[in-house]
């Protein structure tokens, strides 16, 4: 039977190094099933985590030969084979242990963006066309990948500025629904650091989801920032008032 | 020894962070109580955010003439009338205002033309009832779900695992876990308890289900002592994937029939004209999981041993905007292009009618300060559950128990921990790293699910039953030695060897269920006693744990009162 060589990362926040694993290839084979093929006969400790082992959950999150992808839609016959398959966690989030990640910042973020907010007195009639600009966003499945691959928080680990793709994706979510009634634009400028993108799109092409990232929630949302602090006309209007 | 532990304290403590728990949060919350949910995963990755279909709710904003007197008899019928009626009636009233209330919170629902929820047409349900959101529906409902109660300040204990309930005389007084990060053991002191921590699939080889569905909450419930009602009631879906291998059992969701699928046999015969020639593809999911099965074993299955489902007569853009993540799915996991040709399918385990047995206003349990909903509880769905009644279930009953749960913490005084207890839970879990030379839990937990898929399948008879039986003592035997190698960190191998034993407690009631209900009603099928039995008609099958043995007994089935009767027995 075909095998395939597996580089998995074994380790934790002290350290680590990759592992060495040979796993049996069987048709239609995806990356997680060889992580649950090592776990069940060869590394029963092997950290992993998984869900739905169908693209719906976001769980499965890693990189595979340097990539950030869902381990249960990357297909082995995908991959080459002729050389060592890597896996490795999440490089942007601290390693717990093997492909397991602390992603608890993520949580944090989420919980400062201020939630749906109604139209006072609306009758809940809303139509079709509205929904979908807005469904876009809500299809995200919150896997962490355009927060890995974004070089923002990848390499210059700026967490404490901004809030990454993913809640890009969530501030959008929020104000493109067609009865919400808060504005959390100077948010987006001041807490959540939109400014610090500088839209390469890369979080757009690991997203599992095929959500526009960049196009379709970032660059709006970077307008709606603009028009509202650097118009000239309201930066005068502001300044006469006495505004900040 | 003394075992070194955390301690938190909260009034409710809810168990289970799908849509049920979640729900009860909000509902605990809303009276005010301090309120914990614990989940063995990351927030958001529960069962519920893999549901596709929909909540079926009887909104009547596309067949006008739906209301909740239909839906409740859909769903009567539906459970062979074997269900609990006065959940049944309550979840029917109740769910078009659970709906809202998450249009209310935020959820986006596909539209109908006039801008209302639109509903479409699935299994067993009379009218166009399920509102939905493409084929994602649970992940627009669980994300509602849990920025709301994150927003409004429940604390959320991630990746924990409980491993037993603690007592105060006959009360639930808290519960005793682990991080599943760092192994570490932590406790938590609570009034009151929900369960809501789904289902048993995963002691079946051919699943929908994740790893977390252990039936952990149904096994810490019974080793607490509360009931178990309706455990023969495994529900398996027509429709999950077949190959390749690797994505054996994960679920084709009912909206691709509801959409106008059709199944066909390999000589390209509509088969469901001879098993249900009036609802066809849209029968029950008892009776078409049955009817692919036998196709199947009678030699018409395709070439990997299913059912073709075929969507393709429809138009590709369509398909892709109705079902979109289906069309994912089966292009990049299986190379099929479901809008060119067919999918095949066949049963998996999917669901649990069965489980903890719980009052039907309150949803409280047998035991003092327990409550349970959501697939973890019993009653709402009979025999056999409709399609869409499992989302609504989780609004209307994760509401109710967590009402319920705030209430009853309100009214009773501050439990008190037993260290003796703790102490015992934390022995027991620490045993698997004392024992050296062990068996794998991983061989165990394959040879439970094959016993499980073999003998306790969609077709069972007495034989089965009984060999499945003693197969479970040999696996029990074998669960009690198994070793673990590595530390506690992060360490999926101890966390099945806890795992295991919960699903060799549901495994257990499920085989006990099956064996005593002589009988075929919904999705419990013995083929040595085909058709309906008007004594087992009136009865549910109860089990409970006296000392060290599982006791299985007979209740009577609530009698519908006369107007309700009536409804039910109206040809329609």
């Amino acid at each position: 039977m075909a095998e395939a060589i597996f580089e998995v990362f074994r380790g934790d926040r002290e350290g680590g190094q990759p592992a060495t694993y040979r796993v049996p290839i069987a048709p239609g084979m995806v990356v997680l099933d060889a992580l649950h093929h090592i776990q069940a006969h060869q590394a029963p400790d092997l950290a992993v985590r998984w869900n739905c082992k169908a693209g719906k959950c976001g769980s499965c999150s890693a990189e595979v030969n340097g990539r950030p992808r869902l381990t249960c839609k990357t297909r082995m016959d995908a991959l080459p084979l002729d050389k060592p398959i890597t896996v490795q966690p999440m490089k942007a989030f601290p390693v717990i242990k093997d492909l397991v990640t602390d992603v608890s910042w993520n949580y944090r973020v989420n919980k400062k963006i201020p939630p749906f907010e109604p139209r006072p007195g609306t009758d809940w009639k809303i139509y079709q066309e509205d929904v979908d600009r807005a469904q876009e966003f809500r299809k995200c499945i919150e896997c962490f990948l355009c927060q890995d691959v974004c070089h923002v928080l990848r390499e210059h680990e700026e967490m404490e500025q901004f809030a990454g793709p993913r809640f890009f994706v969530r501030v959008a979510a929020l104000e493109m629904h067609p009865l919400d009634s808060k504005s959390r634009t100077r948010m987006l400028k001041e807490e959540l650091g939109i400014g610090l993108c500088n839209i390469t799109k890369c979080c757009t092409e690991v997203c599992p989801e095929e959500i526009h990232i960049t196009d379709n929630a970032i660059i709006p949302l970077k307008e709606r920032v603009v028009d509202e602090f650097y118009d000239p006309v309201l930066m005068l209007v502001r300044k006469i008032r006495g505004e900040k | 020894m003394t075992t070194e532990y955390e301690t938190h304290e909260h009034d409710v403590l809810i168990i289970g962070a799908g849509g049920a728990g979640l729900r009860a949060a909000l509902g605990a919350l809303a009276q005010g109580a301090r309120v914990g949910v614990v989940c063995k995963s990351l927030l958001g990755k529960a069962h519920t955010v893999m549901a596709e279909g929909g909540i079926a709710a009887a909104m009547a904003n596309v067949d006008t003439a739906d209301d909740w007197r239909t839906h409740f008899r859909d769903t009567m019928r539906g459970g062979k009338l074997l269900n609990n009626w006065r959940m049944a009636q309550i979840h029917a009233q109740e769910a078009p205002e659970r709906v809202r209330e998450l249009e209310q919170w935020g959820a986006l629902f596909d539209r109908t033309e006039d801008g209302q929820i639109l509903q479409r047409a699935f299994g067993g349900h009379t009218f166009r009832r399920l509102c939905h959101v493409g084929d994602r529906t649970g992940l627009e409902m669980i994300r509602t779900l849990q920025d709301r109660g994150v927003q409004l300040g429940i604390d959320v204990y991630m990746e924990c695992t409980i491993s037993r309930l603690l007592k105060d005389g006959d009360r639930v007084a808290g519960a005793f876990g682990y991080w599943r990060e760092q192994g570490r053991f932590v406790v938590f002191r609570a009034k009151s308890i929900v369960m809501a921590t789904g289902g048993i699939g995963k002691a079946w080889k051919i699943t929908s289900n994740s790893w977390e569905y252990t039936g952990d909450g149904m096994a810490l419930a019974y080793g607490a002592g509360a009931e178990l009602m309706d455990m023969e009631f495994v529900q398996f879906h027509p429709t999950g994937m077949v190959w390749p291998p690797g994505v054996q059992g994960i679920l084709v969701t009912e909206a691709v029939r509801g959409e106008g699928g059709v199944l066909r046999n390999k000589l390209g015969q509509r088969f469901m004209e001879k098993y249900d020639p009036k609802k066809l593809d849209l029968s029950t999911r008892d009776v078409v999981a049955r009817a692919i099965y036998t196709e199947v074993r009678e030699g018409r299955g395709t070439e990997h041993g299913g059912a073709y489902l075929d969507i393709s007569q429809k138009p590709a853009d369509y398909v892709k905007k109705k079902l979109p993540s289906m069309y994912h799915q089966f292009k990049e996991l299986a190379d099929v292009d479901i809008t060119k040709g067919p999918m095949e399918v066949g049963p998996t385990c999917h669901y649990m009618m069965g489980g903890i047995r719980v009052d039907a206003e309150t949803a409280k349990s047998s035991v003092s300060g327990l409550f349970a909903a959501g697939e973890a509880a019993a009653g709402l769905h009979g025999a056999n559950r409709l399609g869409g009644n499992s989302l609504s279930d989780l609004l209307v009953f994760g509401r109710r128990a967590g009402m319920a749960a705030a209430e009853h913490a309100n009214h009773v005084s501050t439990t008190a921990l037993d260290s003796g207890q703790i102490e015992e839970a934390a022995r027991e879990m620490l045993a698997p790293f004392e024992r050296d030379a062990g068996e794998s839990p991983y061989t165990v937990h394959r040879d439970l699910q094959e016993t499980m898929q073999n003998l306790v399948g969609i077709f069972r008879n007495k034989e089965d039953l009984i060999r499945a039986l003693e197969e479970l003592e040999k696996l029990k035997e074998r669960a009690g030695r198994v070793s673990v190698e590595g530390s506690r960190l992060f360490n999926p191998g101890w966390h099945l060897a806890q795992d295991l034993k919960a699903m060799l407690t549901v495994s257990e009631a499920v085989t006990r269920s099956a064996l005593a209900r002589e009988e075929s009603r919904g999705a419990h099928s013995r083929i040595d006693h085909p058709g309906l039995d008007a004594t087992w008609g009136t009865k549910n099958n109860v089990i409970v744990r006296e000392g060290s043995a599982m006791m299985l007994r007979q209740s009577a089935v609530p009698e519908l009162p006369g107007d309700l009767k009536q409804l039910v027995a109206e040809e329609k």
